[in-house]
């Protein structure tokens, strides 16, 4: 049910990544300032987009969960929240390698948008802690939905507090990273988030599937086993 | 619903009356974190942004021991099945628990900040007590709000104790960011320019957010 079109759009991904990665290289001019490390920005910045798209996400297919009572959109917010996760150990990683190469430091609190995707972080990392201390599966489904859905309207708050809290000493930081692009970098720039959104729901589907296939696989096992020894 | 509220209230408060167990373990708790953070950083007195983080640290610390408390007396001795059996709204014991927890803080507070102010504060508390009780009111409402939703939510799980400050604490960051910018300019020696209106207005938005979200997923919480 859940590997519809998935092979399209494996492909679609396979391209768009491909084609992400020549426009980075060949086609996006060097930054004046910080020149070839710039090209992080093409990795770092959609990963983090789509990070927060993906937790975001996460919250809304809960609030779908406790409105419909489907086990089913559950696991869909599980597995939206499991990925952007993971994605999220990229975009600390990348932040603070860009951040180490163009101001010299692995870490800078005065990085509005950097801090506030920390905390996010440490706070989604509380999600397998809760959902696995929890057995009753059905009970399970739910908390874990209540904590997608507490998370996810936190996070546009947590955003805009850290912002707030910058601006006081530093102001208009964002405008220098995401503000006025010139035509190629932004091309190349849209590219790469495209690329990496495919890639999101590629995985999302894959992995989907994959949980979808066990459990069909262990329903059966199950009624084999009361098969033999009826 | 609010008689309800208020009877789930009275029973929290008796209880606490009674065994005087979270507000005297809280508020010592202050006193010890008052007397680590002198040691820890071997100041006298502390004064502006470095006072207003200290005392703010210390009334979060606190107030995550009454939240992994909140449920203690239902989880233990079972009250838990009787409120939930009764023909309430699961938004009555919301209030109840986040208001229970909103006294319990009042109550910290007026020790440990007075404490605060004798044993750490350089510039003494006087001149500034209504802004700051302005900040410590609307700073409890959303921790009560935030308080009440994350002790529900590690109610029923097995590492309890654990979940409640991985999760609370995190939650709390932007209160933290709005209560020490906003308090801070009120614990300097030379009283500065202050920015108040924006982290009340802040601390708002915060208590909003979280008070709606909480009473909208409740229902879903502590359900059976």
């Amino acid at each position: 049910m859940y590997s519809k079109g998935l092979k399209p759009l494996a492909v679609a991904t396979v391209a768009s990544l491909a084609a992400a990665m020549a426009l980075v290289f060949f086609y996006a001019p060097l930054d004046a300032d910080q020149g070839f490390v710039q090209k992080i920005f093409y990795v770092h910045v959609p990963l983090a987009i789509v990070a927060l798209g993906g937790f975001v996400a996460g919250g809304v297919m809960a609030v779908r969960h406790l409105r419909s009572g489907d086990p089913s959109w559950d696991v869909r917010s599980y597995v939206a929240i499991h990925l952007s996760i993971i994605l999220g150990v990229g975009v600390l990683a990348t932040g603070s390698i860009w951040a180490k190469a163009s101001w010299g430091h692995w870490w800078l609190w005065d990085e509005p948008v950097l801090v506030s995707f920390l905390v996010v972080f440490l706070l989604y990392c509380v999600y397998y802690p809760l959902r696995f201390s929890i057995e009753d599966p059905e009970r399970q489904a739910r908390y874990s939905s209540v904590f997608a859905i507490t998370a996810g309207a936190f996070v546009p708050l947590n955003f805009a507090a850290v912002r707030l809290a910058q601006e006081f000493t530093h102001p208009r930081v964002l405008d220098q990273t995401g503000g006025s692009l010139p035509g190629e970098m932004r091309l190349t720039f849209l590219v790469s988030l495209l690329a990496m959104a495919l890639l999101f729901v590629t995985l999302w589907k894959l992995e989907l599937t994959a949980k979808h296939a066990a459990m069909q696989l262990k329903k059966l096992r199950r009624r084999l086993d009361a098969r033999v020894a009826a | 619903m609010i008689v309800a509220a208020r009877a789930i209230l009275r029973k929290d408060l008796l209880i606490e009356l009674r065994t005087k167990e979270s507000v005297p373990a809280m508020t010592l708790f202050t006193l010890t974190v008052y007397v680590l953070f002198h040691f820890g950083l071997d100041r006298d007195s502390l004064d502006g942004e470095l006072a207003s983080g200290v005392l703010w640290v210390t009334l979060l610390l606190a107030a995550v021991i009454g939240v992994s408390r909140l449920f203690a007396a239902e989880r233990e001795q079972g009250g838990i099945e009787g409120l939930l059996l009764a023909p309430v709204d699961r938004t009555a014991l919301f209030v109840a628990k986040a208001a229970s927890l909103f006294v319990m803080l009042v109550m910290v507070e007026l020790v440990a900040l007075p404490a605060f102010g004798l044993l750490l504060l350089g510039p003494g508390l006087g001149g500034a007590l209504p802004e700051l009780v302005a900040i410590l009111a609307l700073a409890n409402l959303g921790v009560a709000a935030v308080g009440a939703l994350v002790a529900a939510l590690a109610a029923e799980t097995r590492a309890r104790e654990l979940i409640v400050p991985l999760l609370l604490l995190p939650l709390l960051v932007p209160l933290l960011i709005a209560c020490a910018q906003a308090s801070e300019p009120f614990l300097r020696q030379d009283q500065g320019p202050e920015d108040l209106g924006r982290w009340l207005g802040l601390l708002t938005l915060y208590d909003v957010v979280f008070v709606l979200l909480s009473v909208a997923v409740f229902d879903y919480l502590l359900e059976d």
